[in-house]
Order: structure tokens, then C-alpha cells, then sequence
């Protein structure tokens, strides 16, 4: 399993890498943690002429967090966001997933640009993207454009950026301190990818309903996705038990797992009914 | 043994551990060769055709590539590989050529070899490749195999390579007559999947060839270098005095590692063919397609006993998967789940045919505690199945048919082609039970059977077994009087990474009375003795070490002599002390002054009667019915192995065959899709245990019965760990959630499956 | 290409193609041997080293990527007189057999407690699960950690004082 041939740069801006990657004709890739990227070349799944490698391009590798939300830089590393202590309140939901993805060694590497491109459908940030209409901005020959994840991600392993575009930044929206919301995911081992995942939260309306509710699931279907359906049925209600098995009922009817090696489609459809029911459960909870 | 030195016994820190816990190991891959090329596999992506067309061509002229060999560089005879123990004339049709000749029957065959400067370019040449292959429809499963339509042989004729038939008593009558109510009969099925050993060092080899000596070195060798060399000579037409396999470091075996494979033949016929040291390390996904496979079996049985739990027969069949061809030692696992099925218990009327059916998958070969643990798991299942029917607690149904203490020797089913009949040579199969029952503290447990707490389903589950060992039929041991006084040990048996050398030190060190600074070990390597023997089926302690104690008592006899000579008095008259030798009178000589004299000593132990370790296993599992997760909330494991020689490194066997078979029962699975392809090539999809998984384990060693067949009284111990979890934790499942499992692993959606019909 | 960066304190400066990867420059073009290659994906953790003060997988890595790096191998935290209370903890606790995945374990063990000596038990099991043991079933290696785990509060302490 050795690498394929390939040549290397180091650019120190963005516009650089972008131009190496268009020059490339579309056989040049951005490396970042490589954590997704050089296994697949280690199988030699792809042979890209060039690796772009992003180290050097300042300020990528920050979090920032304003009125607008929650900013992560592109080059941002997954013990990145377990260390920065703001985001337990800024973005508990985030800080929750992201103790789900892969081990200690990877996460110290692993980034979150690198998890955005690669865009496996049992990922946590794709599916905490989707669940929190984050926002991308990507940056190409002819400038910067910003894509909303629910536009982004376009099937497995399949995405809006084109070749010739990195991903800079992602935007996860104000997160407001009252917000009820609940992490579950389950892997056949710690760190492995999940067989089902759920992102959720919900507000409380002056009546104490659920209102602008949000579940976003990973592992039962070709991309992360909403399940809008399940969301109406929780919102305007009262969330207590019968409101989350309504929810939970709901969200299983309306995804199409996969069926392979570590379950059967019917078991991934229980389970996430399971997870969701979870997630809502532990929600009101939480802070 | 002796009473100066007490290492035997002791939990005596490993020597091993001071280069490997410094990084100054050394394994196949960090040794490095002047002028050293690299090998890499070209290996078929279709499980069964035929080869229309092979072009190296591209690959050839590629800079850095030095050659590139095939089937035709090879010539005619292509070599096979031949079995290693018991030869059977029946199986030569199956063996398996060193390189894809004309027909390709797994995905994973080689085809070609490319030799590089570099690794890296030796793959990069194996995309030159040009292969074309008609594809022929492949047989993945028993089945599919046994139905004839697609033939891995044509030649043969069938797919049915050979049937082992295991015989105690007259099942069938005993069947006949059961008439009455007082009669119950069981028929049912269960399957256990195809996993493997999955070593954390892949396979590597380098080879060497000297053309001046005319003599060939093969580094990276393990578990049974002298076999290896003799099959290696042959095939390569050398004597084996031109041929040495060198063990250096070796990073796990459990029976996969160090059976003759085609790359043992190709990468020396390679260093050789370009008179150029050439280096091959097998990368993880080619270790996942092409070490031996285990496993694979399913059966159909029928358990006849009395209505009070009495055991009267079993009969019935059981089909091994055993891949594309018969390699080295494929015939283990068929044989040992037909002729161990009846474990610790007394069936007195046992007649099981054991299928060995090719298909198109990778060969298969010999996996901790091989068909053992299958055949455990699908009796434990079988026990449990018919006491939950019969009304009867599994505990005393065990009790009920355990063999007492008072019945050993007990004789086992004799088997055939091959005509064996083992015996059971000492133990209390209930004592180990019963302490395994106090340790675990069953009668509170039990009552959790069934109960939903907090969420989840809690049951037990229990289960005995017997370890066979000290697999013979000989080794060798020589000890050398070094000039500094020192003791240099050679041993046949092979260091696999189970702390053998440590062991054997404690062994000679005790033999000679001396401290074990003294003691050198040399293993493995066929340079030191002119014949060994290895390590595989628990037999490294008990074949080694008895081999070492032979060759002390020579060694000492040796000096005895010289001694006797200096101090001017009789032979016997010499006394040995911590190192010198004292006349009665008093005169004394150190071991270090007769060190010129080339004292050297010959041992070896010969033995064909087996140990038995045996004991017994209980899980107390949590499931959770929203996710079909399993926690092992405790497992006890109760072993008696004889005589325990370092406890620690005995526990360590216990609980890491424990966490192996943990893996076995929950994650470890080569799937195969219908087509014949490994859906599980990386370490991303073959799920082995972490150290999150399974940390509540609980081991208690004890050595009441010691072995009368061997001078040291030790069992095999490296198997036992392994082979009753399965059935264990099925049971353990079963219990809590009212529905038997019958096939394995027990995946979270197998469970909920379970629950969910 | 050229790279230089600095391994076990020793400035080293090194002819690599783009892509080799830091496991196997490590291992072939250094030629050290004790950090170990298990899977090559990085999935089994034997490769690992320190990066800059993380522990990383070297097989994940490009040589090329190390530029002016600090790195940290099994060999770099070996002395040859005695074992670390961390190397004589795993052997008082047998908590290696083959001792192949060894190198990956003891490197992560020792960035876990040098950044975090007092990781709880269940954050040491949490962080070595990223590493695959396939003779000891773990237990031995928690306790040897653990053990181990007093040797770098004592350290910590006297760095903060």
C-alpha cells in the first residue's frame, strides 16, 4: 500500500492553491490533515497529479465566534474544538459531535475542511452542517462564493465544490443559550464510523412548545440530511414522551437506510428511531 | 525439578520486553540488505476463471523494475504446497501452486511478481499489468459448493475434497432405540463465520541467495521453520543443507503465521532468479485476503438424551468452508470439531461427518484454538437449547454429562481417514465448574435472567471445555557451555510473540541451577539445531521446555564428567552448585574454567499423547433492545493447565484469547459478497476489539493436575482462552433476551434482528 | 524533494519522493526501525509518533509535510541504561506480547499523560482504543498506563514549580 506518484506544494495563500489546482486541469487535490485523503491513496483509489498541501496558508486555522456564529476555519482540527472551552457554550451541539469523530491520533490531525470535502454520509460535522444550515464559503479562479450545506452535499463522497475550489470556512449560525438540543450517534466500536447518527434541538416558543425544531441525521442515507417531516411533527407540541415517539415514528418511516456488512436497513431504521428518541429525551436536560 | 533456584512458577518479568519496549525489536521489515529489491503481488480480482492472457510487458520496461516473474519464469511442474503434518494422498488434487497457473480460484491468487528498486515502484509496475481472465461462476458458500455445479478441480469432480468421519459407540442405534417418551431428541443448526487471526505484523520475507556458497537464506520465518525449509528445498530443488529460514522477531501467529504460503516459495525463487537479496512486506489489505481464513463452518446436529438431562448420542453433520485450495494445514479445524465436539462432557454414542468443501474464497488454515471454538460454540448453543426445553438448569445439565475425575483416562471418538483416537489424560472438569460458578457468583447473577434494568435485558451464560496440547511428536533442545560460563539454549520451538523465551530461560535456569542471567536462548532458526519442530497447537512449553530439561540433565552430566577429571574423583561424587562443580572432599571448579573442554549437550522430549488444560467460562451480559448493543458486563474465566510456569505471561495467554474470541463473537467477520468478493479488505471494515470494548475480565488460574505426560506436568494454555466464548456469550444473550442465537458474530443488527423477528 | 526537520533532538535533513510517507521515511531512509507499520491506513495506531507535541499517525503523513517539525519516536523516549516508568510499568504489568504494536502505544500513552497526567481511566481506554492490540486484550495496558500515570503528575508538578 504505498502511495501513488504525485507532486507536492505548499502554497502560502489561498490564491495560490487555487491556482495550482486550476492549473491542474482538475488532477490536483487540496490536502489538509490527510486523515480521509492518504488512505484513499494508500489503496490507490485516486491518483492525483498534485497534492496542494494548505499548511502554510495563514489563517485557516481559526475558530472565531461573533454575532454572526460560530466561524471554523477550514484548516481547523477536531482537538481544535474539543480545546476551545467558548464553544460549550457557543456550540454545545458541535463540541458534542465532534467527541464522536475517530480517535485521539486523528482528531489531532483530522480537520474540519478536509470531513467537509470528503463528505461521508456517516460523518458528524457533514450532519451537524445539514442540521444547523451551516453555511460554506468556498474560493475559486473567479473569487469566493458562499453555499449553504443543504446545497453542498451531493451525494457519498460527493459534493457542490469543484475542483478547482477550496473550502475556506464554515459557518454554523448564533446558537441562543436557551436552545434545548441532544447528540446520539452508535458505531459498531468507539470512533468508528456511525450506523446511525442524530443531531437535534429545538426551541421553546412563549407557550412552551417546540418551535424551529431542526433534526439532522448521518448514516441513514446517501448524505447527511433533514427530516423535515419528523420536525413538523415536533414542532407547536409539547415535547413529552408521546410528541418524541410521534418524532422518533416519523423519522424512521421517512429515511432509506443502506443495507451492508454492519446492518440491515430495517435494523439502521429502528436505530435511528431509537437515537432520535434519545436525542429528544436527553434534550431538555442539557443547557 | 529442583530446589536452588525456583523460577518455574514465578512471575518472572520478560527479557524480551527490554528491545521491545525501546523500539529495538527487530522484525522482517527493519532489517535491510545491501543491494536489497522489493517485491509487491500481482493478485487476481476475479474468485474464479481461467487466465486467457498475461502481458508484463508495460511492467517489464518501467524503470526500477527488475523483473517480473510468473507461472512461466516458474516452469513446469508449477510447485505446490504440500500438507505439513499428516500427508493425504486424497487432498495432493487440491493443494495449491505458488503461482495462478492457468486457472485462478480466489480473489487474492498471485499471478505475477514485480521486483523494484522500490516498493513503491513494484506497485506501480503492478497497474502495467495486462490480465485477462474468463470468468467462471464462483461458489462462495458450502452449499452452492456441494451442489457440484462449478468446480474448483475439474479433475476431481467434485468439490468435496475429503469427509472426515468420527465414531464412539453406535449412534445410530442408540437413536433407533430411544422409542419412548423417556427419550427427548434435538435437531438444529448453527453456523459460525469466516474471521482469521489478524496479526498486527503482516507476513514479510526477505530472501537471499548466495551463488558463490550456492545457498540460500530466507529471513522471516515463524512457527515451523524446519517444515518450511523442507518444503522450500524441494520445491526450489536445493538440499536442505543449502537452505535456512531465519526467525527474528515476530509480531503475533495464533496458527496463521508461518505456514508455508506462496509468497514463501516466490520471494526467495526470486532473490535467487536475480541472484539480489528481495524484500517483500504483505500490506493489510493483502494480509486480510490472503492469510489463512478460519472458521467458516455450519452443521446440523441431533442430540439425543434422556428426559432428565442424561446424554445418550449426537449425530450429524458438519461442512467446513475451506476455500479455494488445501493448504499446509487446512485439514486441522475439519478434523478438530468432529473428533473434540464432545469436549469435557460424556457422549457415549457420537457419529459426525466433518465436509472439507473447496470454494472460491481464500484457503483457509488453522486459527487459535482451531474448530474448537466453533465446535464449543455449537455445542454450549445445542446444551442450552435442549435444557431450556427439557425444563433443566443449564448448570446441572452440564454437571450431569461432565466426565468425573474418577473416569480418566477418558477416551475421545476416534476419527477417520486418519484413524486417531485421543484420551483425556487427567482432571475434575466439575471442580473448575464449580469455582468458576463461586467466582462469578452465579446463584445472584443467574436471577437476573431475562430482567429489563434501566433499559436493558440482563442474562448469564455458562460453559465448559478442554484445551488439547502438547502437540507431538518431538523437539530439540541443545545447551552450549559458553567461555564466559554462560549458557547458550538452543531451541526447535518457535517464538511467535507469546513470551517463549522467557519461559524457556526459566526452564533451563531451574534445570541447571543456575541464575537466569546465565541463560541464553536461541530459537527458531534453522541454523542452530538440524531438526525442530515449532510452535503450534499449545505445544511450545510442554515439547520445548521438556526438550530443554533433557538436554540440562545431559549438559550436566557433560560436566559432571570434565569436572570429575579436574578433581580427581568419581563421576557421581560431583556435586552441582550455582554454577560449580564441588568434590566431596571439597574441591571446587567453576562451570567457567571447564568452558574450554566444548561442553555441549543434545536433548529432546518425544511425546504422542496430548495434554488437556481444561475449565470453564461465565459471561453475565447487558442488551440494550433500542441499538442490539451487547455490554459484557463480567466474564469469569476458571482454567486448570497443569503446571503454571510464569503466571504472568499465563494470563496474559487467557485474557487476551479471551478479548480475541470476544472479538469472534461480536465484530470479526470476512464477508464475502455473492460473487466472491472480500467485502472486508481494511482494518476500517474488519473490526477488531479496542480497548474501550471488553475490560471487565476476571482470570483464575489454578494447576491441581498436572500432566503425567510430560516431565514438567504442563498443558498447552495458549488455546483455552479462546475456544468457549462463543458459545458463552450466545447463551449469555439467549438468556437475556429469550431467543437463542445460532449463527455468529452476535452484531448489534444480528441482535436486534434477534429481538425483532 | 529535501526535507529537514528534527527527530529525537537530532537535526536530520533527508532526500524523499512527495510521496513517501513519514512511517516509512522514519523507518527506511532513517532507518528507525522501532516505530511500526500495521495497516498503513491509520487505522491501527503502531505507527504512531510525536508531531509537534501531538501524538499522530505516521502513516497519514507525507515526509514532505515535516518541514522544520519536531518529532518524537519510541527510540526518542528510550534511554539505554534504564526503562521509563512508563516502559517498566507495561513490562512489570506484561502488558505486551508480540510487542509489534508496542511502539505506537507507548508514544501515545506518553503524549496522553505528558499533555494530561491526570487523564481518569476512562479517558486512557478512550484514547487508546485508537490503537489495535491483538495479543494482550488491553487489560494489562490500562493498568500499566495507569501505573505509569504518577510518574508524570510528579513531573508535571515540579514543571509548574
Amino acid at each position: 500500500m504505498k502511495l501513488p506518484r504525485f507532486e507536492y506544494a505548499s502554497p502560502t495563500t489561498v490564491q495560490e492553491a487555487v491556482a495550482l489546482l486550476a492549473a491542474s486541469n482538475g488532477t490536483a487535490k487540496p490536502l489538509a490533515g490527510g486523515q480521509s485523503l492518504v488512505p484513499i491513496l494508500a489503496f490507490r483509489l485516486a491518483a492525483p497529479s498534485l497534492l496542494v498541501d494548505l499548511r502554510r496558508i495563514a489563517g485557516l486555522d481559526t475558530i472565531a465566534i461573533d454575532d454572526a456564529g460560530v466561524h471554523l476555519g477550514a484548516r481547523v482540527r477536531w482537538c481544535d474544538i474539543e480545546a476551545d472551552a467558548r464553544l460549550a457554550t457557543a456550540h454545545p451541539l458541535l463540541a458534542a459531535a465532534v467527541t464522536h469523530v475517530a480517535h485521539y491520533a486523528i482528531r489531532k490531525r483530522g480537520t474540519v475542511g478536509g470531513s467537509l470535502a470528503h463528505a461521508d454520509p456517516a460523518a458528524e460535522l457533514p450532519g451537524i452542517a445539514i442540521a444547523c444550515d451551516a453555511e460554506l464559503t468556498l474560493v475559486g479562479p473567479s473569487g469566493r462564493r458562499s453555499v449553504p450545506a443543504e446545497a453542498f452535499f451531493l451525494g457519498p463522497l460527493t459534493t457542490a465544490l469543484a475542483p478547482d475550489e477550496l473550502i475556506t470556512q464554515i459557518r454554523l449560525p448564533p446558537w441562543p443559550s436557551a436552545r434545548r438540543w441532544g447528540f446520539q450517534e452508535f458505531a459498531r466500536r468507539r470512533g468508528d464510523f456511525a450506523l446511525a447518527g442524530v443531531a437535534a434541538f429545538y426551541d421553546l416558543d412563549s407557550a412552551g412548545h417546540a418551535a424551529n425544531s431542526h433534526i439532522g441525521v448521518i448514516g441513514v442515507d446517501d448524505r447527511p440530511r433533514r427530516l423535515t417531516a419528523a420536525e413538523a411533527v415536533l414542532n407547536g407540541r409539547t415535547v413529552d414522551a408521546n410528541a418524541i415517539t410521534a418524532t422518533a415514528e416519523m423519522a424512521a418511516r421517512i429515511v432509506d437506510p443502506p443495507d451492508d456488512i454492519h446492518g440491515t436497513a430495517r435494523y439502521r431504521r429502528a436505530l435511528l428511531a431509537t437515537l432520535v428518541e434519545r436525542a429528544l429525551t436527553g434534550a431538555p436536560a442539557k443547557a | 525439578m529442583n530446589v536452588v533456584n525456583s523460577y518455574v512458577g514465578q512471575p518472572i518479568e520478560r527479557i524480551e520486553d527490554l528491545r521491545l519496549l525501546r523500539g529495538r525489536g527487530q522484525f522482517v521489515d527493519d532489517l535491510h540488505l545491501d543491494g536489497m529489491l522489493h517485491a509487491a503481488v500481482l493478485r487476481s480480482s476475479i474468485p474464479h476463471g481461467r487466465i486467457i492472457r498475461l502481458d508484463t510487458t508495460a511492467a517489464r520496461v518501467l524503470p526500477g523494475v527488475a523483473a517480473v516473474i510468473t507461472a512461466a519464469e516458474i516452469g513446469d511442474p508449477v510447485p505446490t504446497i504440500p500438507l505439513r503434518l499428516v500427508p493425504m494422498s486424497d487432498l495432493v488434487p487440491y493443494e495449491q501452486p505458488v503461482i495462478a497457473n492457468g486457472k485462478v480460484r480466489y480473489v487474492g491468487e498471485p499471478i505475477a511478481v514485480v521486483v523494484a528498486e522500490s516498493a513503491a515502484i513494484a506497485e506501480d509496475a503492478l497497474e502495467l499489468i495486462a490480465v485477462e481472465i474468463e470468468t467462471l461462476p464462483p461458489c462462495v458458500d458450502t452449499r452452492s459448493a456441494a451442489a457440484n455445479q462449478s468446480l474448483l478441480f475439474e479433475e476431481t469432480g467434485t468439490n468435496l475434497a475429503l469427509t472426515y468421519t468420527t465414531v464412539l459407540g453406535d449412534a445410530d442405534a442408540a437413536f433407533a432405540a430411544a422409542t419412548t417418551d423417556e427419550y427427548y431428541i434435538r435437531r438444529e443448526r448453527f453456523d459460525t463465520q469466516r474471521h482469521t487471526a489478524t496479526t498486527m505484523e503482516t507476513r514479510g520475507l526477505i530472501g537471499a541467495w548466495d551463488s558463490e556458497r550456492q545457498h540460500l537464506t530466507v529471513y522471516g520465518a515463524a512457527k515451523v521453520p524446519f517444515a518450511s525449509r523442507g518444503m522450500l528445498a524441494k520445491q526450489i530443488g536445493l538440499p536442505e543443507s543449502a537452505v535456512d529460514l531465519i526467525e527474528g522477531d515476530v509480531g503475533g501467529g495464533f496458527g496463521m503465521r508461518g505456514e508455508f504460503y506462496p509468497e514463501d516459495f516466490l520471494i526467495p525463487f526470486a532473490a535467487r532468479h536475480l541472484d539480489r537479496p528481495v524484500k517483500w512486506i504483505e500490506d493489510r489489505r493483502e494480509h486480510l485476503l490472503t492469510c489463512n481464513h478460519a472458521r467458516e463452518f455450519d452443521c446440523d446436529l441431533e442430540l439425543l438424551c434422556r428426559r432428565d438431562g442424561t446424554i445418550l448420542a449426537v449425530r450429524g453433520r458438519i461442512n467446513g468452508n475451506i476455500g479455494a485450495y488445501i493448504r499446509s494445514n487446512a485439514t486441522i479445524a475439519p478434523r478438530n470439531i468432529a473428533q473434540f465436539f464432545s469436549g469435557p462432557y460424556r457422549i457415549p454414542n457420537i457419529h459426525i461427518e466433518s465436509t472439507m468443501l473447496v470454494t472460491n474464497k481464500t484457503p483457509t488454515g488453522t486459527y487459535r484454538g482451531p474448530g474448537r471454538f466453533e465446535g464449543d460454540f455449537f455445542r454450549e448453543c445445542l446444551f442450552d437449547v435442549v435444557a431450556d426445553d427439557l425444563g433443566i438448569d443449564p448448570v446441572a445439565f452440564r454437571r450431569r454429562n461432565l466426565i468425573t475425575r474418577d473416569e480418566m483416562p477418558a477416551k475421545l471418538a476416534t476419527i477417520t481417514p486418519v484413524r486417531q483416537q485421543e484420551e483425556l489424560d487427567c482432571g475434575d472438569y466439575l471442580q473448575t465448574l464449580d469455582r468458576c460458578l463461586a467466582e462469578f457468583h452465579w446463584v445472584d447473577k443467574a436471577k437476573l435472567k431475562g430482567r429489563l434494568i434501566e433499559g436493558r435485558y440482563h442474562g448469564v451464560g455458562i460453559g465448559c471445555f478442554i484445551e488439547g496440547g502438547g502437540v507431538g511428536p518431538r523437539e530439540n533442545a541443545r545447551m552450549v557451555l559458553e567461555s564466559d560460563g554462560s549458557i547458550a539454549v538452543y531451541v526447535g520451538s518457535a517464538i511467535v510473540g507469546q513470551g517463549l523465551e522467557t519461559v524457556c530461560v526459566q526452564i533451563a535456569a531451574d534445570a541447571l541451577e543456575v541464575p537466569m542471567e546465565r541463560i541464553r536462548i536461541f530459537h527458531g532458526s534453522t541454523t542452530y539445531l538440524h531438526a525442530g519442530f515449532g510452535s503450534f497447537g499449545s505445544r511450545s512449553t510442554v515439547m520445548g521446555g521438556s526438550a530443554i530439561i533433557d538436554a540440562a540433565e545431559n549438559l550436566k552430566k557433560a560436566i559432571r564428567t570434565a569436572a570429575a577429571l579436574r578433581l580427581n574423583c568419581a563421576v557421581d561424587d560431583v556435586l552441582l552448585e550455582a554454577g560449580m562443580a564441588k568434590s566431596p572432599d571439597g574441591n571446587v571448579v567453576g562451570w567457567t574454567d571447564l568452558a574450554s573442554e566444548n561442553l555441549r549437550a543434545d536433548g529432546t522430549f518425544f511425546c504422542d499423547r496430548r495434554t488437556y488444560g481444561y475449565g470453564a467460562h461465565a459471561a453475565h451480559v447487558a442488551v440494550d433492545p433500542g441499538t442490539g448493543h451487547v455490554e459484557v458486563v463480567d466474564y469469569v474465566a476458571v482454567g486448570d493447565v497443569g503446571r503454571i510456569i510464569n503466571p504472568m505471561a499465563l494470563r496474559g495467554q487467557i485474557v487476551g484469547a479471551i478479548v480475541q474470541g470476544l472479538g469472534s463473537t461480536f465484530l470479526e467477520h470476512l464477508v464475502y459478497d455473492e460473487d466472491g468478493q472480500l467485502l472486508t479488505g481494511s482494518l476500517a471494515d474488519y473490526l477488531l476489539p479496542t480497548a474501550i470494548d471488553y475490560p471487565n475480565i476476571r482470570v483464575f488460574d489454578q494447576e491441581e493436575y498436572p500432566s503425567p505426560n510430560n516431565p514438567l506436568g504442563a498443558k498447552g494454555a495458549g488455546e483455552g482462552g479462546i475456544i468457549p466464548v462463543g458459545g458463552v456469550i450466545a447463551n449469555a444473550i439467549a438468556s437475556a433476551i429469550g431467543v437463542q442465537p445460532k449463527s455468529l458474530p452476535l452484531s448489534p443488527s444480528r441482535v436486534w434482528e434477534l429481538m425483532n423477528p | 524533494m529535501n526535507v529537514a526537520f528534527d527527530i529525537n533532538g537530532q537535526p536530520v535533513e533527508v532526500q524523499v519522493e512527495p510521496r513517501t510517507t513519514l512511517a516509512d521515511c522514519i523507518r527506511h531512509d532513517l532507518r528507525l526501525t522501532g516505530t511500526h507499520v500495521g495497516c498503513a491506513h491509520g487505522t491501527c495506531g503502531a505507527c504512531t509518533v510525536i508531531v509537534d507535541g501531538d501524538a499522530v499517525r505516521s502513516c497519514l503523513i507525507l515526509a514532505v509535510q515535516m518541514q522544520h517539525a519536531k518529532i518524537v519516536t519510541v527510540e526518542g523516549i528510550s534511554n539505554d541504561d534504564a526503562l521509563t516508568p512508563l516502559q517498566a510499568a507495561f513490562r512489570k504489568h506484561f502488558a505486551l506480547q508480540c510487542g509489534f504494536c508496542t511502539p505506537g502505544i507507548l508514544i501515545t500513552a506518553h503524549a496522553l499523560l505528558t499533555e494530561e497526567p491526570n487523564a481518569s481511566e476512562d479517558r486512557i481506554r478512550d484514547v487508546l482504543s485508537g490503537s489495535i492490540c491483538r495479543c494482550t486484550g488491553y487489560i494489562p495496558i490500562v493498568q500499566a498506563v495507569l501505573e505509569a500515570r504518577a510518574a508524570y503528575q510528579v513531573q508535571a508538578r515540579s514543571a509548574a514549580a
